[in-house]
């Protein structure tokens, strides 16, 4: 393989359910997904040789378990995003002939928390001495704190933040293994439980047990494999502040943009060429931030962009088509759910379809705006 | 849990002083406290008394309290830029933590509060009592 030739994802799937699975443990949702992927692309374990994932449980753990001794191994872990980071690491690997065909799963009972081993921040961290003792507990009272001054700035309402929940809902009631199906209104949003002013609870992820995985290998191979190829035109990755509190503009995203213009340069593509959009959302700001990082619409313009219908069922870019992880599910670590659904859209198996996109963008987010993620999927290669 | 690299910070505030630093090249503070400076990457950094003027920067009001912070809920968790630059995370007191009150870039002076074995600074209100704080409670209710 020389540098730049094509890379593609040959097999994805997630777990059988989503939603509650009391059953089963983040080991066991890891080797669930990896069977599912395999099965997709017509392979077995016997075929891999690269493995990635985040801990815990780990890649190691996660190979052992499947009776893999990879040659290959990539434990990325910066968070939600940290599976757009593998598959951008795997195509660096097949490029220069490191691995030829990686597996990179996610698994996690995040709501159940069956075998998922406890959290607990280091006090002596920065975020340890520098956040939690001002009463933090989590995402929904840190990764929430930008938005007021974007507010501020530029005018986003809080209607408008409200409808991008309501959007999502809509593509939601259209997919069958989303958790939350019932069509909302502003009015329920604004009705939902206060969690973290200006944050009501129906603007608040899920939390739900899952997985998913991949099968990444060389475009040359596509003739190999039972599912049409879903090509890996460019990815990106970035990272700006493990602390909220020490981000450098809470209006936007260093890491969404500097990823985003990575992605788009090696895909050798413009916004206008974008038929279906994945951006991860476990607030309802984050989308906001996303469109506006990725530049489909100015600074200022998202929350608009979305109340006018834009993003919804047959509006002119379909975004979060699976529900999100608003509507849809959101295990903890969401990104590889974004990347199911691109996948999905991008091959015309979506519970939602959205058209026939021949490029689906798919924008990972890690901790709180702490790290990011992009794809540029296609169905033909660049 | 200070570090000996934020230890200065932690006396600081114990004395009554928002001690922040600096870098000796560039001249620009910067926080939180690292041996190295964000701004030009120079290794050549010094500690300073900070004004302890600031402004809200922005903030949530969080209603499902941390463990400890039960009596306060709901109770905001804000971010605030210092004169000097800075910025960092607190606890806004001598106000109440509603939407109505706390307006954003709404001028604040620092306040030390001892939060368990540490004193930690908060933000009042500037022109409001700057007398230190004995406690989490006076601070919570002045």
């Amino acid at each position: 393989m020389s540098r730049g030739a094509g890379v593609i994802i040959a097999g994805a799937a997630e777990t059988d359910q989503v939603g509650r699975l009391p059953h089963t443990s983040t080991l066991g949702l890891h080797i669930e997904a990896a069977r599912n992927a395999l099965a997709d692309a017509g392979l077995t374990t016997r075929d891999i040789d690269g493995i990635a994932t985040v801990s815990a449980p780990g890649p190691v753990q996660v190979a052992h378990a499947l009776g893999i001794t990879p040659t290959w191994v990539d434990g990325t872990g910066v968070g939600g995003t940290s599976f757009l980071l593998h598959v951008r690491h795997a195509v660096a690997a097949i490029r220069a002939g490191y691995a030829r065909t990686v597996l990179v799963t996610h698994g996690e009972s995040g709501r159940s928390r069956v075998g998922a081993g406890g959290w607990r921040m280091d006090p002596s961290s920065p975020a340890g001495q520098f956040e939690a003792p001002y009463g933090t507990l989590g995402p929904t009272t840190t990764f929430t704190i930008p938005v007021l001054r974007y507010m501020k700035e530029y005018g986003l309402t809080h209607e408008q933040l409200a409808y991008v929940a309501v959007a999502q809902r809509k593509w939601a009631a259209r997919n069958p293994r989303a958790m939350f199906r019932d069509e909302i209104t502003v009015a329920d949003v604004f009705a939902s439980r206060m969690v973290a002013y200006p944050f009501h609870l129906l603007e608040c992820c899920l939390v739900t047990d899952g997985g998913g995985a991949l099968i990444i290998t060389a475009a040359d191979r596509s003739v190999e494999f039972p599912k049409p190829p879903v090509h890996i035109l460019g990815t990106g990755e970035a990272s700006e502040t493990p602390m909220i509190s020490q981000l450098a503009d809470f209006t936007e995203s260093q890491a969404f943009r500097l990823a985003g213009q990575a992605a788009f340069a090696e895909a050798g593509i413009t916004t206008a060429d974008v038929g279906h959009l994945m951006i991860y959302d476990a607030f309802a700001h984050v989308p906001i931030y996303g469109l506006e990082a990725l530049g489909f619409v100015k600074k200022g313009e998202a929350g608009g962009f979305i109340a006018a219908g834009n993003t919804e069922p047959g509006g002119a870019l379909p975004l979060n088509t699976n529900g999100g992880g608003l509507s849809y599910t959101h295990t903890g670590m969401y990104g590889m759910f974004a990347i199911t659904e691109g996948v999905r859209q991008i091959r015309g198996e979506a519970a939602a379809q959205a058209g026939e996109p021949q490029v689906s963008v798919v924008l990972g987010n890690g901790g709180m705006f702490a790290t990011a993620g992009v794809l540029v999927l296609g169905r033909q290669p660049r | 849990m200070p570090t000996p690299e934020t230890r200065p910070f932690f006396d600081g505030c114990a004395a009554g002083e928002l001690r922040i630093q600096r870098c000796a090249d560039c001249a620009r503070p910067y926080f939180y406290p690292r041996p190295v400076c964000p701004h030009c990457g120079s290794f050549n950094v010094a500690w300073f008394t900070a004004s302890g003027d600031a402004t809200l920067y922005s903030y949530v009001i969080n209603h499902r309290p941390a463990p400890g912070f039960e009596a306060e809920a709901p109770y905001a968790i804000a971010v605030v830029q210092l004169a000097e630059g800075p910025r960092m995370m607190t606890s806004i007191v001598g106000v109440p933590n509603t939407p109505e009150a706390l307006e954003l870039d709404m001028p604040l002076h620092v306040r030390f509060e001892r939060r368990g074995e540490l004193t930690l600074p908060v933000f009042g209100p500037a022109g409001a009592s700057r007398e230190t704080s004995a406690s989490r409670e006076s601070g919570a209710t002045a």
